[in-house]
């Protein structure tokens, strides 16, 4: 674990100068304000908005699991609850008319995330480990099923809806167009992220990961790693509520969906995607689910499996995640050992796409065949039009996953081996430990 | 009322010990592998939908046998190529990997059979009632249920107190290093391990599925309450599962029964006051508040009792 221990240390320290480090975050804070003006389409501004969120969440959600060594399967529950309040507190403000302009909405929904911790994370922060687990995932149940039982607070089945436009107003903006909305929630995306990013540099965030390498001797030290991790736990409450408020804000309803288990496991999928490891890893876990999230439900209508399957990947090949394979590289290149693996890489390319053909074929082939009859049973992958009821596609889905499952192998040891020697190469020059 | 009770905690029992099949073989492979099988109920699920399918093909009869060893041959395979190359990234890419199988297997699933209830019936041999309580049939299949899980449940016991094959199981829960410096293959074994718990799953799934709903979500319905019960009981302890199995089973099950509410026992409340939270709460019957009733219970132990009913292992 000497690799995670250092892992917040990593944008900083590496990058030499204090310059570059801001840098970092400048460039971030830049691409977020121009971005729309590039891609300035509706459907890309709604596609911008969820990834800003879901940003946030899986930002959160890593302070646990990432920084704490939580692992929480109930962390949308206080992604739900931050929506909810936001959503209450928006219809008060139009009500009652409080001068609360939109811009400070998001805090209330972190204060009711924020909430909800301190009650129940004292108790179920009492055990870490697969306790913890599966008390998470006892919490998130309960609370998802009460949801349903407190109508007048959860709305029932269709959620409270609330109207954002109805907020007074600030510096002239009424947050109608959903532009106006986005640069809302990039705003807060930098706040968070610079707020927990810095939650890591402080005695708090290392006394965190500390908890997380070894409870035994923080003891020894005098923490106590319950306190430890419930502070951690109530951290992660807030910013899973500023972006459950968020939420709420962006698609003016908050209903029960947004507690339940498919959200917990959608921002667990991201963080762990994307690797918990690095700061920087859920931004792009977050980034890759969303994306995949809007662009397969398009496709598919099996893209949970997907997910499945990439997580599956990810855990059994790489994990850690996009950010742990990315940051392998890192000493071979500065080593100057990076040109050896990239033959080896491009080898390997060809038959791991062809491996994936086969699996995207087999699963579209099985899902459509099965499919009721009146729905179109034609595949069109890359052009080539496959009809699921015929045996040749069936066949063709065999012999490219077979196939590539086989060649593929034998490249992957090819790429073994040229990474043993890069990184013989990088160690020799010093490196790499 | 005294039918309630006793039809009640017939059904109770019969929950409880469907429960225990599922959350022994939960409790062995933790302790023996460390690993929380995040995917046990979609295993239970895959055998109930195995078993609907093999008995239209072939009967009920051999698929009470095929399906779980169907189950279990999967079951083996997701410890051979799944977990044991996982094992090195630790024990939480090895949870987090029977976490993705669980999503994955309830995707397959419901592509496969849809998302709506299959009509998987009870056999015509087993379709009559087997006594009559005052004035309600209990059904023979159920009795069939609670049989067939009490000798499982026996049949677990006696393998694991008073055989060789028990005794090795059991050292290798302790000491898995020292039961292979004398020979065995603890690979082998976790993997047999493995793949009895899981066809242990699956045999549950074949028994309760005509008997309760055999759709593509019973697995993420049944699974937190799995959950429950092994955290309650003590993680790792099978008398604790055990006892934490019936007491479960029993409270949902007089729960479902019992339709009394607050304003039932006290009379509506004000109606002046408007729907309100205290209204909800007021007007909400037992047998709604059943399904979230095994979470309070986690709670209650967790502020109690925080290592569980008979538990002693800390993690």
């Amino acid at each position: 674990m000497n690799n995670a221990a250092t892992a917040p240390n990593m944008l900083k320290e590496q990058s030499g100068s204090a310059s570059r480090f801001y840098g970092i975050w400048l460039i971030a804070a830049i691409a977020l304000i121009v971005l729309p003006l590039i891609f300035s389409s509706g459907a890309s501004l709604t596609s911008f908005s969820l990834i800003g969120i879901s940003i946030i969440f899986a930002l959160s959600y890593n302070i646990l699991a990432g920084q704490t060594g939580l692992l929480s399967f109930g962390h949308a529950v206080h992604y739900g609850l931050g929506g909810f309040l936001t959503a209450h507190v928006m219809n008060a403000i139009a009500s009652y008319n409080w001068p609360i302009p939109l811009p400070f909405i998001p805090l209330v929904g972190g204060i009711g995330g924020l909430a909800f911790a301190v009650l129940i994370g004292w108790v179920i922060t009492k055990r870490a480990g697969t306790v913890f687990a599966m008390i998470s995932l006892g919490i998130g149940e309960l609370v998802a099923s009460s949801s349903l039982i407190l109508r007048s607070v959860f709305g029932g089945e269709s959620g409270i809806s609330t109207d954002r436009t109805t907020l007074p107003h600030m510096f002239g903006w009424t947050f109608g167009p959903q532009l106006q909305v986005y640069y809302l929630i990039a705003f807060w995306v930098m706040v968070s992220a610079i707020a927990m990013y810095a939650l890591t540099r402080t005695p708090l965030g290392r006394i965190c990961n500390a908890v997380r390498d070894n409870p035994e001797r923080v003891q020894f030290i005098g923490y106590d790693p319950h306190i430890v991790r419930y502070l951690a736990y109530n951290f992660a409450g807030f910013f899973a509520g500023i972006a459950g408020g968020l939420t709420a804000i962006n698609f003016e309803i908050a209903n029960s969906a947004y507690l339940g288990a498919t959200q917990s496991g959608l921002v667990l999928f991201a963080a762990f995607i994307g690797g918990t490891t690095y700061f920087f890893g859920p931004i792009l876990g977050a980034i890759l689910v969303t994306y995949l999230q809007l662009g397969l439900t398009n496709v598919t209508t099996v893209w949970l499996l997907y997910f499945g399957i990439i997580f599956i990947g990810t855990m059994m090949f790489a994990p850690g995640g996009i950010a742990g394979l990315l940051m392998m590289h890192r000493p071979l290149i500065r080593a100057g050992s990076f040109g050896m693996v990239i033959p080896s890489y491009l080898v390997a390319a060809l038959p791991t796409l062809v491996l994936a053909l086969g699996v995207i074929l087999s699963i579209e082939t099985a899902a459509r065949y099965t499919a009721s009859e009146g729905e179109g049973n034609v595949i069109n992958l890359l052009g080539i039009a496959f009809d699921a009821t015929k045996p040749v596609t069936w066949a063709v889905a065999a012999v490219l996953t077979v196939g590539g499952f086989l060649i593929a192998r034998m490249t992957w040891r090819r790429v073994t081996e040229a990474w043993d020697r890069a990184a013989t190469v990088a160690r020799d020059r010093g490196f790499l430990t | 009322m005294l039918e309630l009770i006793v039809i009640s905690t017939l059904n109770g029992i019969l929950f409880g010990m469907l429960l225990f099949l599922l959350s022994s073989g939960l409790t062995v492979i933790f302790s023996m592998m460390g690993v929380l099988n995040f995917a046990h109920a979609s295993f239970y699920m895959l055998g109930a939908f195995f078993g609907y399918q093999l008995t239209r093909w072939i009967g009920f009869w051999p698929a009470l046998v095929l399906a779980p060893l169907l189950v279990g041959a999967i079951g083996m395979a997701v410890e051979r190529y799944g977990l044991r190359n996982t094992h090195k990234h630790g024990h939480v890419a090895e949870l987090l990997l029977t976490f993705g199988l669980a999503f994955a297997i309830e995707e397959i699933v419901s592509m496969i059979w849809g998302k709506s209830p299959m009509d998987y019936r009870i056999p015509a041999a087993l379709d009559f009632p087997a006594f009559t309580v005052f004035s309600t049939n209990y059904p023979a299949y159920k009795i069939f249920m609670l049989a067939v899980s009490t000798a499982i449940f026996v049949a677990l016991l006696i393998t694991l107190k008073k055989t060789r094959v028990g005794l090795i199981v059991q050292a290798s829960l302790t000491h898995p290093t020292m039961v292979g410096h004398l020979g065995h293959n603890v690979g082998r074994i976790f993997m047999l391990v493995f793949g009895v718990g899981t066809a242990l799953a699956g045999l549950a799934g074949v028994i309760a599925g005509p008997s309760l709903v055999t759709q593509s979500d019973m697995a993420s319905l049944l699974g937190p309450i799995l959950f429950v019960v092994i955290v309650f009981g003590g993680l790792g302890s099978l008398p604790g599962a055990f006892i934490a199995s019936l007491l479960i089973g029993l409270i949902q099950t007089f729960a479902v029964a019992l339709n009394g509410s607050l304003a039932s026992a006290f009379g509506p409340l004000d109606p002046s006051l408007g729907p309100s939270v205290l209204t909800d709460i007021w007007n909400v019957t037992i047998a709604q508040i059943a399904p979230i009733l095994p979470y309070v219970l986690l709670v209650l132990i967790l502020i109690v009792r925080p290592m569980g009913l008979l538990g002693t292992r800390e993690t």
